[in-house]
């Protein structure tokens, strides 16, 4: 995708998401996210758990109202005050497929019932008979059958499960879908197929993806644009193959450099970047650069101040003091 | 090298009144001293029925073990009873489970979880054991072992946690350890740790290492040998570089092919089409059959014997018969380290 012909889909600037769990302790699950969404692309948000990725893919949908900043939507404010009506119009662009195919559909519905749900919300069938064929292209669009139609969740496997959540997805014509972890309960196999699936839809139906995954490699695969976060901040925003092949933020080198790649060989003389201990509390998060008390090249400076995320060449972000001209000095040494 | 463990024809069965689920038939290996066997296959294939049934974890009923045996220095531990069994357990094979919060008693404090079988097995005293307790801690990469062993394991990270599981294992010495799945539940970067603890232990302690596992990067990185499962059968067997730089058997073709490679361009995924076979009804020729682009009439009627490619490599497909026509592997296999 070309830089100059992009448009801005979705844009984030300074998303905060606090969750207070008594008077004296906040977790900070998001604290401070800047990134745009193009049109028609897929940006993939990576992060280890409690990083705060999924939180922020359900603040960016309105499934969780921002403690601060903003979300625009081609233009329109996601958070400020909207009626009913103006919700449920809104609601209709932007979708959701969950993590886990069995927890995300009702066990006492039909499939049917299910994919129709959202038709039905938005009354976008007008008959009995335009509801069942709807439903019946979107299960073959999936690759389902129709007569899938009128079976239960439990009658399906986890792949096929995933199938289905798509279908309910697709169903109201969304543009922006956030697929939090759409493929980790599945098999490596499974897993393949949904990813095509997906990656067809969206050439097929012009969609935009958030994808969110812990599975560097399949992000890999499936962005086009990917953001590494930790412990609610954006560390770094580039491209896949920039990303990939010229990570700038140390925590994004850790990340890269602990995930095994399938090459016997190629395992045997890579050196892993060590990282000491692990995430600390979001409650208390560190002054600073939240990763520098775990990152080998923290310096006085880090413990001071929070670097600041930007863009250092283009379409390449980081939140880096080594990237500051005012402190690159100090790493030289 | 030396044999530790020999798992000859066995099959292990669920039953209900009405159905019977055969969960893993026929499977035979060996597991040799200091190396890591890495048995791979998707969920439902048979790894980890195959490995709790040689420690004879399995309830039964439902579980039974139908033929076969599990040689541990030349004695069938099917024929054992259940008190041999605790002493096995207790003494030469350790075990970790994928998942470090329900394997531990949260009532417990983890000291108490870490000597149990010191005090019963080594008949160690409960102080001699508490500090072996604490020198495992610290073995293992726990911090502050001396505040840790009183605390219960709600108060240990994920990660953590699955260091104690690693610990207990240890306790004993085993010359055996069985990991189902133990870096699953992790973060990359805490999956990196753990693997790199159970590497270093197997040198110092020459322990053999069954490791199960669905991610193909971490047997790359931990494994000496890989056992490829499916439908219940063990389909193909070598060491890991002829397992991913020349495989046989059209289903690790199709496993290896579905993975995404961390540097490769970017084109549509492998996928195989459709889903396992059900174990009620296992499809009287080769379990891959249905799924196999490949598949020849024969494949349908009769399962395949096992054909030596080498003498570490075995593998159960009509193709590798003479009879049969020459296919190649598909696929370029590997990491694929050219990026461009």
């Amino acid at each position: 995708m070309m830089s100059n012909s992009r448009k801005k889909l979705v844009e984030i600037s300074n998303l905060k998401k606090y969750f207070k769990l008594d008077r004296h302790n906040t977790v900070k699950a998001v604290d401070g996210l800047n990134f745009d969404i193009y049109k028609g692309e897929t940006f993939g948000l990576v992060g280890e758990s409690g990083c705060g990725k999924s939180t922020a893919g359900r603040t960016i949908l309105r499934l969780y109202q921002a403690t601060d900043g903003e979300v625009l939507f081609k233009g329109e404010k996601v958070h400020e005050k909207k009626s009913k009506h103006e919700l449920k119009v809104f609601n209709q662009r932007m979708q959701m497929i969950f993590q886990d195919p069995y927890a995300s559909l009702n066990p006492r519905m039909t499939v049917i019932d299910i994919i129709a749900e959202g038709l039905d919300i938005h009354g976008l069938s007008n008959s009995r008979k335009e509801r069942i064929q709807k439903v019946n292209e979107l299960l073959e669009t999936v690759g389902l059958n129709r007569e899938h139609g009128n079976r239960y969740p439990y009658e399906f496997s986890g792949g096929q499960r995933q199938r289905i959540g798509i279908a309910r997805a697709l169903a109201v014509n969304p543009e922006f879908i956030v697929a939090d972890e759409p493929i980790s309960a599945l098999d490596v196999s499974i897993q393949a197929q949904v990813v095509n699936l997906l990656k067809k839809l969206q050439k097929e139906q012009e969609l935009t993806y958030l994808f969110i995954a812990h599975d560097l490699s399949m992000v890999r695969h499936i962005s086009d644009r990917v953001g590494v976060m930790y412990l609610g901040n954006m560390a770094e925003v580039a491209t896949s193959r920039e990303l990939y092949k010229n990570p700038l933020h140390p925590y994004t080198k850790v990340l890269l450099s602990a995930v095994p790649i399938p090459d016997p060989k190629l395992e045997r003389t890579r050196k892993r970047i060590e990282v000491k201990g692990e995430m600390p509390s979001p409650i208390d998060p560190p002054s600073g650069c939240v990763f520098r008390t775990r990152c080998p090249l923290a310096n006085d400076v880090c413990a001071k101040e929070k670097p600041i995320f930007q863009e250092v060449k283009q379409d390449h972000w980081v939140a880096c003091h080594m990237y500051d001209d005012r402190y690159r000095t100090e790493f030289n040494k | 090298m030396k044999r530790v463990l020999e798992v000859n024809d066995l099959s292990v069965s669920f039953k209900s009144d009405s159905e019977e689920v055969q969960a893993v038939r026929n499977v035979h290996f060996n597991l040799y001293e200091r190396e890591t066997l890495a048995i791979v296959g998707e969920s439902g294939s048979g790894k980890s029925v195959t490995v709790q049934s040689i420690l004879q974890l399995i309830a039964m009923p439902p579980g039974e073990i139908i033929s076969g045996s599990i040689l541990l220095n030349g004695e069938d531990l099917v024929q054992k009873s259940e008190k041999q069994m605790e002493e096995i357990r207790g003494k030469e094979i350790g075990v970790i489970f994928q998942d470090p919060m329900t394997s531990l008693n949260p009532t417990m404090r983890i000291g108490r979880q870490i000597t149990e079988g010191l005090i019963k097995h080594q008949k160690m005293s409960k102080k001699i054991a508490y500090e072996k307790g604490m020198e495992l801690l610290n073995l293992v990469g726990i911090p502050n072992p001396i505040t840790r062993i009183n605390q219960y394991p709600h108060e240990f990270s994920g990660g953590m946690r699955q260091r104690v599981m690693i610990a207990i294992a240890l306790a004993s010495n085993p010359k055996i350890l069985l990991a189902d799945e133990p870096t699953t539940a992790l973060d990359v970067t805490i999956q990196a740790q753990i693997l790199g603890l159970l590497k270093e232990i197997q040198q110092n302690m020459k322990t053999a290492i069954i490791l199960i596992t669905h991610n193909l990067g971490v047997v790359a990185n931990t494994a000496d040998r890989v056992a490829v499962m499916y439908g219940g059968k063990m389909v193909e067997t070598g060491t890991v570089d002829e397992i991913f730089y020349n495989p046989k058997h059209p289903y690790t073709w199709g496993l290896l092919a579905s993975m995404p490679k961390l540097n490769d361009a970017k084109e549509e995924l492998q996928s195989i089409p459709g889903s396992p076979p059900d174990l009620k009804s296992p499809p009287k020729g080769c379990p891959f059959a249905a799924r196999c682009p490949h598949v020849m009439k024969v494949c349908d009627t009769h399962m395949p014997d096992y054909i030596k490619t080498s003498s570490t490599q075995k593998t159960a497909c009509w193709l590798l018969d003479e009879r049969a026509p020459k296919v190649n592997s598909p696929i370029n296999v590997g990491g694929g380290r050219n990026d461009e």
